[in-house]
């Protein structure tokens, strides 16, 4: 399209199918948890309902922008939009962080009673403040919730597993690099190996975080062992699920390079997942060290 | 005629500080050290605000009389000056910090607890205060008065301190430094007395400190502060500050009337007694969440009439009282009441609300149980 | 902005739709915009009827209409939905409407995104109304959500409570998403940053807020969620958490959350009043900075809701200092109003008397802001109706009196006619001196020590309350009226000038009286901005 011109794109029923299938996940999803039979089926549709709606949504604007609707204009909206959509996830993984600084440095020293919490441990027989070993500090203890404490046998080695998975994530960074490099040179086949690459090293990601966890689990690291537990499972596990959803962004990008949907100066839609990817990496790092290695 | 106007006189005054007592407007001056302070905070900070006020509104109204198009003014075109931008940059930091330099010793102060001569724990509930002399071994629950409670549905008149009783009092002795130790059971709950100056979280899991040293003998009243759910209104706290020596007199009297609950545990009750003892400990302790009828509030706070547990097995029955249920808001009574009360109290929910199980409970079992 | 941009494209170049299609399915920035604005309405007049239950009991001592239970629905679900649904989408609604004509954009940058925002309200405000009718209820545990109450001993319908929160934060994310790339890239290209009138700063800066401050509310709703059904324990100190650290991460987000609601405000009342004194805006760029100041202060001064939870005293002293700082960009911008309207040539249309009360009313609803900074002061106001009144003078007479002037100001814009402006001074004096009668004894009571959210209160307070309720029946009804102008100005208003206020600058008045569908087909001239600009 003209680059004289603004893009005013047409109306559309995507957003509000959107809306149903959040809302219908949702629903779904709360009554799932209170014990409605039907609470699964009807998260699953809400979740259909969304992936019907991502598609959709996605290959019209796909469609646009081959066909050469877009300016750059449109171009630079995109990348404000994706950049500051990473913000917000930044901020949503801050919380996170927020809540496990504050635990390690505050909230359990403050249960044994350090700072003008000296009266605090008369409620806790026997508690010791030490972290990542607090489910060991209150064996048998049964929480606000009415569950009882899971109390681990051992505890996460920083230099097992996430050490490795750490090296492919840097490592799926770099090659994902190549890629992008591959894609401004305009060599096609450069540009698929690298992204398999990329993909390859992040379903490997995924799949030793799955074994972590199950060894994890298997040695009593669970949700309800106490705030370490909590937090290792949320952030580890919102991590995980970002790497999953950049596996699959990354697979839609794999299929677009092949299609010849980008050329070498007008690949939004690949920038924008890798910026996603390097995000992922990133908040990995921070996981790396202040969850499994400090 | 002389004594008539002084008569006369004092009665305005007495009536008058009356009105003000009860229609204050302001905040208290308190009764301790620090509630005077914060007094004194309080109102030069209000000064300075109205201070300021006085200039700008003043500023502000002038040029809304004077500069109006009515008025036959033309505008100005004026539209910055950096002289007046710093002015008015500077000097309201200047004004800050002639604030925070009292307002930090005051903090300082109120937060240094370590004075203390003696010491007192409070347990929020909902929705009642426990109150603990660790070193005395006194400890009592504190609940809004009957007398309260009843007016609060009746269209009735309602008297002077209506929602501001309590059945127990805190008792402090006064010219003494004590030391608070604040927490609580189940939610966060706020223990609050204005005249005091304190006003502090009790927090689940926690223990956090304040101090008071109150000046003068009295009867003072507060409220929870925080919201802690559906009587939050209603869960005064009432302190009686008296004489250090009629203080001594006030604890020996609990210790001996501690025996003595002590002693009813052991004794055999008969139907009748358990059952009006019943009634009274739980339309003190337990109706406010099952009801007063045993109806409950559906979703949140089960109904007794007819519930399973109290048409049961009586270990069950006894079982939760005694211990609670986790993760609701069914909290433990172990601590709280005694075996008579506890006694008492399961005889009457299982003949109650139509519940016709007709078993008593004597306070022994609940001994055993325990 | 390197493109010189012409002629709009539009798939739509004849208008818009007809019917309920146009609504679900338009692009348009003033479509959304009016959508985002009656949804607003909708929400004030729910929120506001709650307001009215809680005037109602509150009137006399004693429990006459509702049960306590019930009492603690009203007030949590006034605040949530006057914060979340009245106020921030009516001020998306306003920036929607106003930004792109601001900045001479003929749309905003991210249309289909712009429609998802809106189109998420519905659905968030329709959960949320929705566990009324569940078991155990709405929500009781105040706008605050502070756990345990509301993570152990709250009811099932707390979880979708939850839901509803994410869907809102959603929204509002996409929304500021959507502000920033308008600002920063649909901008006519002769439009410099300093050449941006101060709505336009007020809302870029407010996005940021937005972006900064809603995720962490996700965050902490989520935690919340798996604390309640998933055995997590963030807020419960038997499993090393703290019910604490729910208030630190909700306050994180709560504190930018209310200078959210009062940023765009300023920007609003810094139009109105250069407008009707017919004098350039007093200090433009040091409007801009004193606006970044706040927001970027807001970030670092949570804590001072939480003055009596027993933080450690450095803490309490940090957050009182900082707190105390925001004054001092605030004043900054208060004095530039006053400057403004110093040797002006004013005039008192009906939303430069909305702009000149909220001045005089934010002014004390600020002072009782600083007065609560004071942290051992609050140690007597927090939690009482000191509090109480200290928010509704920043919101009500801050936030919604913004919304209320910028109404009458741009209603001409929007509709192409004019409204009623004698009935439009009966609705403000009425309105104007009713909510002083609601909310200014408020401050009594507090200090009196009339804790908040109870549903009944001893006699002390008896008289005070009732000031308050007759005031808030009569601030109300104010509402009926506001409605009527409205609706009269839509349907029977005389046709409005394009330019209806003599001394009004703003690109937006260069267009057609009723401004047409595509705001600017093509960006407007370097020396149409600069004739037009508040910086000049
Ligand atoms: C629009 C919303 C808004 C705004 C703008 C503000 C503005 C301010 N607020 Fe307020 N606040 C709320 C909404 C808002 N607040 C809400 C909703 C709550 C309650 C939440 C809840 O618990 O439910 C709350 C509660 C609240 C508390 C907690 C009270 C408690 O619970 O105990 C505190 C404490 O510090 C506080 C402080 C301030 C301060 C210092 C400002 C400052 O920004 C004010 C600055 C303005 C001025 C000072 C006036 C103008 C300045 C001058 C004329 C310059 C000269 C002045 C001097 C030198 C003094 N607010
Ligand atoms: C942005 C927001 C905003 C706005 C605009 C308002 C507006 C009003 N609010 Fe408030 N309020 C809050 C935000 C707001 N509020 C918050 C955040 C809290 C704290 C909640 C908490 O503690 O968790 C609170 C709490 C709060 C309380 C304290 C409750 C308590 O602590 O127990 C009270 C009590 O008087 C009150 C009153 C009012 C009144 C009378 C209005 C009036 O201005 C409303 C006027 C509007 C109308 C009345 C609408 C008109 C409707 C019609 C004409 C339709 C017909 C309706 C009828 C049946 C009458 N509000
Ligand atoms: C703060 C609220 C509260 C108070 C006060 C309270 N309860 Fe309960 N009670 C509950 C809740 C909530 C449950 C439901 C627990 C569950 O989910 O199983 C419950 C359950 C019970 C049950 C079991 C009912 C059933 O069938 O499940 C009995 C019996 C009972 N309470 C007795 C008492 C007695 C006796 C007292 C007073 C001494 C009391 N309660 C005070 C909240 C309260
Ligand atoms: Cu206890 Cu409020
Ligand atoms: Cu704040």
């Amino acid at each position: 399209m003209n680059e004289q011109e603004y893009y005013v794109p047409s109306g559309t029923y995507w957003p509000i199918i959107g809306s149903i299938g959040v809302a219908t996940l949702f629903v779904g999803f709360a009554n799932q948890m209170h014990g409605a039979s039907w609470g699964g089926s009807i998260m699953a549709l809400g979740f259909a309902i969304l992936v019907f709606m991502m598609f959709g949504w996605f290959s019209q604007v796909v469609k646009e922008s081959t066909s050469g609707m877009y300016n750059s204009q449109v171009d630079r909206s995109f990348r404000w939009g994706m950049s500051w959509f990473i913000f917000s996830e930044v901020m949503f993984f801050a919380a996170f962080f927020a809540a496990l600084f504050y635990a390690r440095q505050l909230s359990v020293p403050w249960l044994g009673g350090a700072d003008n919490n000296m009266f605090t441990p008369e409620l806790w027989d026997g508690f010791r403040a030490t972290w990542q070993q607090i489910a060991f500090n209150t064996p048998g203890a049964t929480l606000q919730s009415g569950t009882a404490v899971s109390v681990p046998t051992q505890l996460v080695d920083a230099w097992g597993l996430p050490a490795l998975n750490t090296a492919l994530l840097l490592l799926s960074g770099v090659t994902l690099t190549f890629a992008h490099h591959a894609l401004r040179a305009g060599h096609r086949n450069k540009i698929i190996s690298w992204l398999v690459a990329t993909i390859v090293l992040g379903v490997l990601f995924l799949g030793f975080q799955i074994t972590e966890y199950g060894h994890a689990y298997h040695d009593g690291l669970k949700l309800t062992s106490g705030i370490y537990g909590s937090t290792f499972y949320m952030l580890t596990g919102f991590h995980g699920f970002h790497v999953t959803v950049g596996v699959l962004m990354l697979t839609v990008i794999l299929y677009r390079v092949q299609k010849g949907h980008f050329s070498a100066d007008n690949h939004f839609g690949f920038e924008g997942v890798a910026w996603y990817w390097h995000f992922v990496d990133v908040v990995w790092l921070g996981l790396f060290i202040f969850v499994y290695w400090l | 005629m002389s004594r008539l106007t002084s008569l006369l006189g004092g009665l305005v005054v007495i009536v008058s500080a009356n009105v003000f007592a009860e229609y204050g407007f302001n905040m208290t001056q308190g009764v301790t050290s620090i509630s005077r302070d914060i007094y004194g905070l309080h109102m030069t900070v209000f000064w300075i605000c109205v201070a300021i006020s006085i200039i700008v509104f003043g500023v502000m109204i002038y040029s809304l009389v004077v500069h109006r198009k009515s008025q036959g003014v033309v505008a100005a075109n004026f539209h910055e000056s950096t002289k007046a931008e710093l002015l008015w940059t500077v000097v309201p930091i200047i004004i800050l910090v002639s604030m925070a330099i009292p307002a930090s010793t005051v903090l300082i102060d109120l937060e240094d607890t370590s004075k203390a001569e003696m010491t007192i724990k409070i347990t929020g509930h909902q929705w009642k205060w426990q109150y603990d002399y660790p070193k005395e071994g006194i400890s009592f629950i504190s609940n809004l008065k009957q007398d309260s409670k009843d007016l609060i549905y009746s269209g009735n008149n309602r008297h002077k301190n209506y929602l501001l009783e309590v059945d127990n009092n805190l008792v402090l002795p006064v010219d003494t430094s004590i030391r608070l130790l604040i927490t609580s059971n189940d939610v966060i709950h706020n223990w609050w007395v204005p005249d005091f100056g304190v006003k502090q979280d009790a927090n689940p899991g926690f223990i956090n400190d304040a101090w008071v040293q109150i000046d003068e003998i009295g009867t003072y009243r507060g409220q929870c502060a925080e919201l802690c759910g559906k009587d939050h209104g209603f869960m005064p706290i009432v302190v009686d500050v008296v004489s250090k020596a009629d203080y001594a007199k006030w604890v020996l009297k609990q210790q001996t009337a501690k025996a003595a609950t002590l002693a009813k545990s052991s004794k055999t009750w008969r139907e009748e007694e358990l059952i009006s003892l019943g009634q009274k400990v739980y339309n003190t302790n337990c109706s406010s969440c099952h009801g007063i009828t045993g109806k409950g509030i559906s979703g949140v706070f089960p109904a007794l009439k007819g519930s399973p547990i109290a048409t049961g097995d009586i270990k069950k029955h006894i079982s939760i009282v005694l211990h609670g249920k986790a993760g609701t808001a069914m909290a433990s009574y172990k601590n709280i009441l005694g075996d008579a009360d506890i006694a008492a109290v399961i005889t009457f929910e299982r003949t109650a609300f139509g519940n016709q199980m007709g078993d008593l409970i004597q306070p022994v079992q609940i001994k055993a149980a325990r | 902005m390197t493109t010189a941009t012409a002629t709009a494209h539009t798939d739509d170049h004849h208008g818009p739709e007809k019917g309920l299609m146009r609504w679900i399915k338009t692009t348009n920035h003033k479509d959304i915009g009016s959508l985002y604005l009656w949804f607003a309405f909708t929400m004030v007049l729910i929120g506001g009827a709650m307001a009215m239950v809680i005037r109602m009991e509150l009137f006399q001592p004693g429990m006459q209409l509702i049960d306590p239970q019930f009492f603690n629905q009203m007030t949590t679900m006034h605040g949530l939905i006057m914060v979340f649904g009245a106020i921030m989408p009516a001020f998306v609604g306003l920036g929607n409407w106003l930004i792109p004509m601001m900045i001479g954009a003929p749309d905003m940058a991210l249309p289909r995104m712009n429609n998802w925002s809106f189109w998420i309200l519905p659905f968030a405000g329709g959960i949320l109304l929705s566990t009324f009718f569940m078991e155990g209820g709405a929500p009781a545990f105040g706008w605050t959500f502070y756990a345990p109450l509301s993570t152990t001993f709250a009811p099932d319908s707390t979880d979708f409570f939850i839901f509803a929160v994410h869907l809102l934060g959603f929204s509002s994310i996409m929304g500021a998403i959507n502000i920033i790339a308008t600002v920063l890239n649909m901008r006519a290209p002769e439009m410099k940053l300093m050449d941006m009138p101060l709505f336009v700063w007020t809302w870029l800066i407010t996005s940021f807020l937005l972006i900064g401050a809603m995720p962490v509310l996700a965050g902490a709703v989520t935690m919340m969620l798996t604390d309640r059904n998933f055995g997590t324990t963030f807020f419960d100190a038997t499993g090393g958490g703290d019910p604490v650290l729910f208030q630190h991460i909700f306050w994180f987000f709560g504190h930018p959350e209310v200078y959210i609601m009062i940023l765009p405000a300023f920007g609003v009342i810094s139009h109105i009043v250069p407008t009707f004194a017919r004098k350039p805006l007093f200090g433009y760029s040091s409007m801009v900075y004193a606006a970044a100041s706040i927001a970027f202060l807001s970030y670092i001064v949570w804590a001072h809701h939480m003055f009596s939870t027993g933080m450690p005293v450095a803490g309490e002293l940090y957050f009182m200092y900082a707190t105390m700082l925001i004054a001092v960009p605030t004043g900054v911008k208060v004095f530039n109003w006053v400057s403004t309207m110093w040797r002006g040539s004013m005039t008192f249309e009906a939303p430069m008397l909305w702009a000149i009360s909220f001045v005089f009313l934010f002014m004390i609803g600020g002072f009782s802001g600083l007065m609560v900074g004071i942290a051992p002061a609050d140690i007597q106001y927090h939690d009482t109706y000191f509090v109480v009144a200290h928010f509704h003078y920043v919101l009500v007479t801050g936030a919604l009196w913004s919304i209320i002037a910028a109404t009458f100001y741009w209603l001409p814009k929007w509709t192409g006619k004019m409204y009623n402006e004698t009935l439009a001074k009966v609705h403000f004096w009425w309105a104007v001196i009713s909510v002083n009668v609601l909310f200014f004894p408020q401050h009594f009571l507090g200090l009196a020590g009339m804790p908040r959210r109870i549903p009944d209160y001893s006699l002390q307070f008896a008289d005070f309350n009732m000031i308050s309720s007759i005031g808030g029946f009569a601030f109300g009804a104010s509402f009926i009226l506001f409605t009527y102008i409205v609706i009269d100005c839509i349907r029977n208003g005389k046709p409005a000038d394009a330019r209806p206020w003599e001394g009004a600058k703003g690109l937006e008045w260069t267009l057609e009286p009723k401004a047409q569908y595509h705001s600017f087909n093509t960006p407007p001239t370097r020396a149409l901005i600069e004739k037009e600009s508040q910086n000049s």
